[in-house]
């Protein structure tokens, strides 16, 4: 299923910061994660989460910190860990994520049920 | 921390051994085995393809890497060859351009080079410190004679006399540092000419503000500084190359120091204006002793400036000159035009020879700094027709003007002004015959454009030479008057 890049887009910052409170962690964990959330349709260009994950931080949202995981030769990598501004941030966006799947959820209840997946090819 | 992430957690049965095999296979990858050198080598070239990304710095380039290698790991995992893995992984990467776009939009402060000097590194705080001592000596310089009855006010003939000492022997010291150039061989190549130098303009009996001081005054700077390119080139001043780089230094160094002058001058007036406001008058202080003493010691910082920063900025020099080449061009065509059509012989007055020499001199200026940044392997292009007819039009305006003087010389008298003024036309106009003819040669593709390169820098110690003549020779010659 193909995912309109503005849905992504909104959704990204939420997904992110909502990642963080599961703890500290890095780039691609961050991504496999997400992936695994959406079930792997939610599928983001990889480099794109970068930026996002920057301006987190420069926001003030998250604190990124240089580690070299255990693990005796691993290669160290940046971990974000999300910041009280970003924890209110996120419960801020909640609130405003639940407003609008929750006009949604009565919109589609309304409605006939919603078509299986398996129909919809890929 | 010992777990990567989440994900991790969350999953066991499918990740941890993933997350265990990356941990084990980075360094199988970096190690050396039949695959990896490739593999390796694939890596370096998309790094070095995003290294020149203005928007992408060092350490966004080690977390995407960093990204790049958990992703090919994975692949690997999953059973694909390297290659094929390293292919996947910079599709899902996303490309260069896209990538660098969205890092523009989120660090756009990168895509303006900073001109602060980044204050980490540990060597440039040492190589700073040692520049404020320089440009303290240079400050210091202009007020030590004042401890021996000198003043600014009164003795303005020595001051101008001694001033580009002043500033330019601490500006060869710190060059001498820098480029750890031996103090056996830095006195060697430096002191004599500095010494005698000093001992000229101070032990010449001058008339007072007469012709030949004033010429010394002029053309002292132009020697010292000449020298001073010995001291930045380490001692190696024969070489074109460092020639060259003296010449971008000093177009560099030009323009840093106007600009610190502008700064400076905010900074002067509103010093004055702020204390009368105040009831107190600065201004003596402001002129003797913030003017004065940061006239001098800018000039080693802004040499420390274009050093610092001669990777990080474009080079302002030659922007100018592409700016103002096509308006020199066209004034000069003009003015061309102007004297044939009216057919007016050039109004024969004694300041002509030195406008002329000036005009010569910034089209040396304008033709030297479009070398200065040309790539050598550029093909002829517009750029260089207007050059050409920037050189060719001054050329042939100075003919003009010196048939009219030569028809006249009898008129002219050899005072030490006109002959220095005849010299200079004459040094000038004879770098620039040559030049406009091995332009031609390039314009029609029989030399390469370094040649004209080399003619420029081998030149140079004419003008050292030259200058040298009129600040040593001239006051004997012409009785001190």
């Amino acid at each position: 299923m193909h995912i309109p890049k503005d849905l992504v887009a909104a959704s990204a910052t939420p997904l992110v910061l909502g990642i963080l409170t599961e703890g500290e962690s890095y780039g691609y964990a961050i991504l496999k994660r997400v992936n695994e959330l959406s079930g792997g349709e939610l599928q983001w260009t990889d480099g794109m989460l970068y930026p996002l994950l920057h301006r987190l931080e420069r926001l003030g949202y998250a604190e990124a910190a240089w580690k070299v995981p255990a693990g005796s030769r691993a290669r160290r990598r940046k971990y974000y860990r999300i910041t009280e501004p970003g924890r209110r941030a996120l419960s801020e966006q909640r609130r405003q994520w639940a407003v609008i799947t929750g006009a949604l959820g009565d919109l589609w209840h309304e409605m006939s049920p919603p078509p299986s997946p398996a129909l919809q090819g890929s | 921390m010992t777990t990567a992430g989440p994900g991790e957690r969350k999953t066991p049965e499918h990740e941890t051994p993933e997350h265990e095999a990356l941990d084990r296979e980075t360094p199988e990858l970096e190690a050396p085995n039949h695959e990896a050198p490739e593999l390796e080598a694939l890596i370096a070239r998309w790094r070095a393809r995003l290294e020149q990304q203005p928007a992408v710095d060092a350490t966004d380039l080690d977390e995407l890497e960093g990204h790049l290698r958990d992703r090919i790991a994975d692949l690997g995992e999953a059973g694909l060859a390297p290659d094929e893995a390293f292919l996947i992984a910079v599709k899902r990467m996303g490309s260069v351009d896209d990538l660098s776009s969205e890092f523009a939009q989120e660090h756009s402060e990168r895509l303006w080079k900073r001109l602060a000097p980044e204050p980490a590194a540990e060597p440039a705080t040492h190589g700073f410190l040692v520049m404020i001592g320089f440009a303290c000596l240079a400050a210091a310089a202009v007020k030590v004679p004042e401890i021996f009855g000198a003043s600014l006010v009164d003795d303005g003939e020595f001051y101008a006399r001694n001033l580009s000492l002043f500033a330019l022997v601490p500006l060869a010291g710190y060059f001498v540092w820098r480029r750890g150039l031996p103090a056996a061989r830095a006195l060697r190549l430096l002191a004599a000419p500095f010494i005698a130098a000093a001992v000229v303009v101070n032990v010449y009996p001058f008339e007072d503000g007469s012709d030949t001081e004033v010429l010394a005054v002029l053309h002292l700077p132009i020697a010292l500084w000449l020298l001073v390119g010995v001291a930045y080139a380490g001692g190696d001043w024969r070489s074109s190359r460092r020639r060259m780089d003296y010449v971008r230094f000093s177009g560099e160094w030009f323009v840093y120091y106007v600009l610190i002058a502008l700064g400076g001058g905010v900074l002067a007036s509103l010093t004055q204006v702020a204390f009368s406001a105040i009831g107190i008058d600065a201004g003596e202080f402001v002129s003797s002793w913030v003017l004065a003493c940061g006239a001098l010691g800018a000039v080693v910082v802004a040499s420390w400036l274009v050093e610092a920063k001669q990777s990080v900025i474009e080079n302002m020099a030659p922007v100018l000159t592409r700016l103002f080449t096509p308006l020199f061009a066209a004034m000069l065509v003009a003015l061309l035009g102007a004297m044939v059509w009216t057919r007016r012989g050039i109004d024969f007055d004694r300041d002509i020879l030195i406008v002329f020499d000036l005009v010569l001199a910034l089209v040396l200026g304008l033709l030297l700094y479009a070398i200065s940044a040309r790539d050598p392997r550029q093909p002829y292009g517009p750029f260089d027709l207007l050059q050409l007819v920037l050189v060719v039009s001054a050329l042939v305006a100075d003919a003009v003007m010196l048939a009219a003087v030569a028809s006249r010389v009898s008129d002219l008298g050899l005072t030490p002004n006109r002959v220095a003024a005849l010299g200079e036309n004459v040094v000038l106009l004879a770098n620039l015959s040559v030049s406009a003819w091995l332009y031609l040669g390039f314009a029609r593709g029989r030399r390469p454009i370094a040649s004209l390169e080399r003619w420029q820098t081998a030149y140079a110690p004419v003008y050292a030479v030259w200058a040298a003549v009129v600040v040593v020779a001239f006051p004997p010659l012409f009785g001190f008057a």
